[in-house]
């Protein structure tokens, strides 16, 4: 009975179920997670799993213990998960400053919804993405997806468990809760059929082994709990032996490494999707359910006439730079819709060239984008304003 | 007297094994008991007669955090407060490993008081050491949820008068299946103590009452950490029959010390695992969930999203 | 003459006798070996270490009963015992 528990077929599937699908189909083994709405359902359905799956389920009490919780998990080599929204990823931000910090893989989800504070429960928003990059205090790299349907929360929650076993830090899938409670579609294909990426273990002695000796990729090897390694880590600024070392050298060879280890592979990281690029006067560029809204604006804009590309951003953290600045040189402008006040757009002015315009359509969430302001944005850029 | 200090030569300490040795001498203050709880720590880790490879421990922040770093185990060195939420996760994920948390009261019972109850009701298969100095040492001096009534801090210049918290009351009323308390100068029965708590199965609260010799005892007239040692001596007794929440520490009454509680309980795993058992086979419905699919009949294509027109 | 018993006292009982090892470096003057020992065989000495305590010296070593309790209390892991060889 068990080893049959693994799900494959086609479904008509809930977004949240098939995050914990997902994550299930990569291997997740140890879910700590604490009750909010619109990520509880991924709770829910990890907790009726994972006894099938002989893994562990624990309701933590608050997300501060549950991101806590699923470390140490981590550092006991298997493969963990916590999902949440606003409030909760708000509180988890000093315990995923320590995933950073102690470079221990494992997934956040952040189900999205209308902010700040309690703001909007049972709606959507997009306006936690700078807090993905930023959110905990001190410099560090982030990854953060963003799915557009439940089939793709599926596949990225996958991607998102490779990117942390590869890198070894927490990787933030940032949905929003349209995509969470929105039941489409999914097919799960056998798990043979998935690409899963599991953390290099160590394979020196205990004697030779340094925590975070790390080679050209500047990725340390793993040893988990139990096998004897017997290492030290701590949240505190250490050196390659794990030890606490409050030195500015240290400080300089740890803290630049943790944003490089990202920085570095952007090529492997970044995933985007593209449509009517070449040759555009106006890309739109756009993710999570953002992205799927803006489709009829863009079809009436090329009725009018305008020449619209299109950008899916389906990793926002590390953000393309190059890919824009590239683009930049070619098109008028770019029309950045997003369900915040301007988030991601700083970032695409940031990277624009100086002459190419950015207009941002902003919505501060609980409904969708009307297709008439994204229309206008466009007719905007492309007409120069 | 002829001088009869003998320089180290080919013996070396037993218990240097479990030591960092490369991090020798340790940061803490002369007169500390930390260094006392250490010693009693590593003592009864040889007498349970664990695997050191299966042992890892973990702490927090403050003095006592630092036991992590010094320890030769699998250690981890954690945020403030959330380390027992870690340790849950380290052994739920592999329960073949004894874990210890080993901090501080303010680590535990201020900013991480909600976790301990919470893995003490849950009764999660972890031991608690708590090195109880009645004050936030680290920092300077502040004032902690243990400091005594009427006793002086760096936040409370003109005196403490918030109650204290009792810890091996909290501990037992939240549902700990082993709670005692000693002071750094028993360290014998502490040894036991600690070896009993490794072998134990169920949530372990051990306080250690320890002086603080540099911020307590200088605001508090307490003279040096011998001083407050030689009054632990005076005002500790042993009562193994107290109940533990009838027993709270003020600046000069008894210090009741002894085994408060040693009781079987069921841990979370145990529980969680004999009370669904009999349920999966009959609530899992397996077969309708992979019935609700069709069979696939083409080769997936994953990368299925809406189709648009555009 | 034959005993059919050894009369008491015959020979005396071995102690167990301790040998002290102290690591003077690590020592930091807390004195709770001193203080604490049963036997008072240790005592403060006049000299001090590379940090500027007082370590402990050994001022009756043939007191020292192998009990251990200099080497548990010690806060700096600096001082041991083992059994002396006859």
């Amino acid at each position: 009975m068990f080893q049959k528990s693994r799900l494959h077929g086609e479904f008509f599937m809930q977004g949240d179920i098939a995050c914990a699908e997902g994550a299930l189909a990569a291997g997740c083994r140890f879910f700590g997670g604490y009750p909010i709405t619109p990520a509880s359902e991924i709770a829910e359905r990890m907790a009726y799993r994972l006894p099938l799956l002989q893994g562990v389920f624990i309701q933590y009490e608050d997300e501060i213990a549950s991101m806590a919780g699923i470390l140490g998990a981590s550092w006991a080599g298997v493969k963990s998960m916590t999902a949440t929204s606003g409030p909760g990823f708000s509180l988890m931000n000093e315990n995923i400053g320590l995933g950073m910090m102690m470079e221990a893989p494992c997934v956040v989800v952040n189900v999205q919804r209308g902010g700040p504070s309690t703001g909007l429960p049972t709606s959507w928003a997009q306006s936690d993405m700078m807090q993905a990059r930023w959110g905990s205090h001190g410099d560090y790299g982030s990854i953060s997806l963003v799915p557009n349907s439940p089939q793709e929360f599926f596949d990225l929650t996958v991607t998102a468990f490779n990117f942390s076993e590869k890198y070894r830090l927490p990787v933030f899938i940032m949905a929003d809760a349209l995509v969470g409670h929105m039941t489409e579609k999914v097919v799960i294909p056998p798990v043979e059929e998935l690409e899963i990426i599991n953390r290099k273990y160590t394979n020196k002695k205990p004697e030779d082994y340094l925590p975070y000796d790390y080679g050209k990729d500047l990725i340390p090897d793993f040893a988990k709990a139990g096998d004897g390694y017997r290492y030290h880590t701590t949240g505190l600024t250490h050196d390659k032996r794990g030890y606490p070392d409050m030195t500015f050298e240290c400080q300089n060879e740890l803290v630049p490494r943790l944003v490089n280890k990202i920085k570095n592979h952007i090529d492997d990281i970044s995933l985007t999707e593209e449509y009517d690029i070449e040759g555009a006067d106006v890309i739109v560029i756009s993710y999570g359910i953002t992205s799927r809204t803006v489709l009829p604006a863009i079809t009436m804009a090329k009725k009018k006439g305008i020449k619209v590309g299109y950008l899916r951003l389906k990793t926002v953290w590390p953000f393309p730079e190059e890919k824009i600045r590239k683009l930049s040189e070619k098109v008028a402008g770019f029309a950045v819709p997003e369900m915040n006040l301007g988030q991601i757009s700083l970032e695409v002015e940031r990277c624009a060239h100086n002459d190419s315009i950015v207009k941002l359509v902003p919505h501060p969430g609980g409904a969708i984008h009307k297709f008439e302001d994204v229309l206008h944005a466009i007719e905007e850029v492309a007409h120069g304003k | 007297m002829a001088n009869n200090t003998a320089q180290l030569q080919e013996k070396t300490h037993p218990m240097e094994d479990l030591l960092r040795m490369d991090r020798m001498p340790h940061i803490w203050c002369s007169g500390c008991g930390l260094g006392s709880a250490v010693t009693a720590f590593v003592e009864g880790l040889k007498k349970a007669g664990v695997s050191y490879d299966k042992t890892a421990i973990v702490s927090g922040i403050g003095c006592t955090g630092r036991v992590a770093g010094y320890v030769r185990l699998d250690s981890y060195h954690t945020t403030h407060g959330r380390a027992i939420p870690f340790a849950t996760g380290l052994k739920l994920a592999n329960r073949d490993l004894t874990v210890f948390v080993f901090s501080g009261d303010g680590d535990l019972f201020a900013i991480g008081g909600n976790h301990l109850i919470h893995a003490a009701r849950r009764n999660v298969d972890i031991n608690v050491i708590c090195v109880n100095n009645f004050i936030y040492g680290m920092t300077g001096g502040q004032n902690a949820p243990t400091t005594p009534l009427g006793a002086y801090s760096s936040t409370a210049p003109f005196g403490n008068y918030e109650m204290p918290f009792n810890l091996v009351g909290i501990a037992a009323a939240s549902g700990a299946s082993y709670v005692a308390r000693w002071t750094t100068m028993h360290v014998r029965r502490l040894t036991d103590s600690i070896a009993t708590a490794a072998n134990k199965k169920g949530f372990c609260f051990i306080e250690i009452v320890s002086p603080c010799a540099t911020v307590f005892a200088r605001k508090n007239k307490g003279g040096t950490g011998l001083d407050m040692l030689k009054e632990f001596q005076t005002r500790a007794i042993i009562d193994h029959d107290a109940d533990p929440t009838q027993i709270p520490l003020s600046m000069d009454n008894e210090i009741v010390c002894g085994e408060f509680v040693n009781e079987d309980r069921p841990t979370f795993w145990e529980n969680v695992q004999t009370g669904i058992k009999s349920r999966l086979e009959k609530f899992a419905n397996w077969e309708e969930m992979q019935s609700n699919s069709r069979k696939i009949s083409h080769k997936t294509d994953r990368k299925y999203t809406v189709s648009r027109d555009f | 003459m034959r005993f059919w018993e050894k009369p008491f006292g015959k020979e005396k009982p071995k102690t167990i006798c301790g040998e002290i090892h102290i690591i003077n470096d690590r020592c930091k003057g807390c004195s709770f070996c001193i203080e604490y020992c049963p036997r008072d065989v240790l005592e403060l000495s006049k000299d001090f270490n590379k940090k500027g305590y007082h370590p402990p010296i050994v001022a009756k070593p043939d007191m020292c009963t192998f009990c251990g309790l200099c080497e548990m209390i010690c806060p700096d892991f600096a001082i041991f015992v083992t059994e002396k060889e006859e």
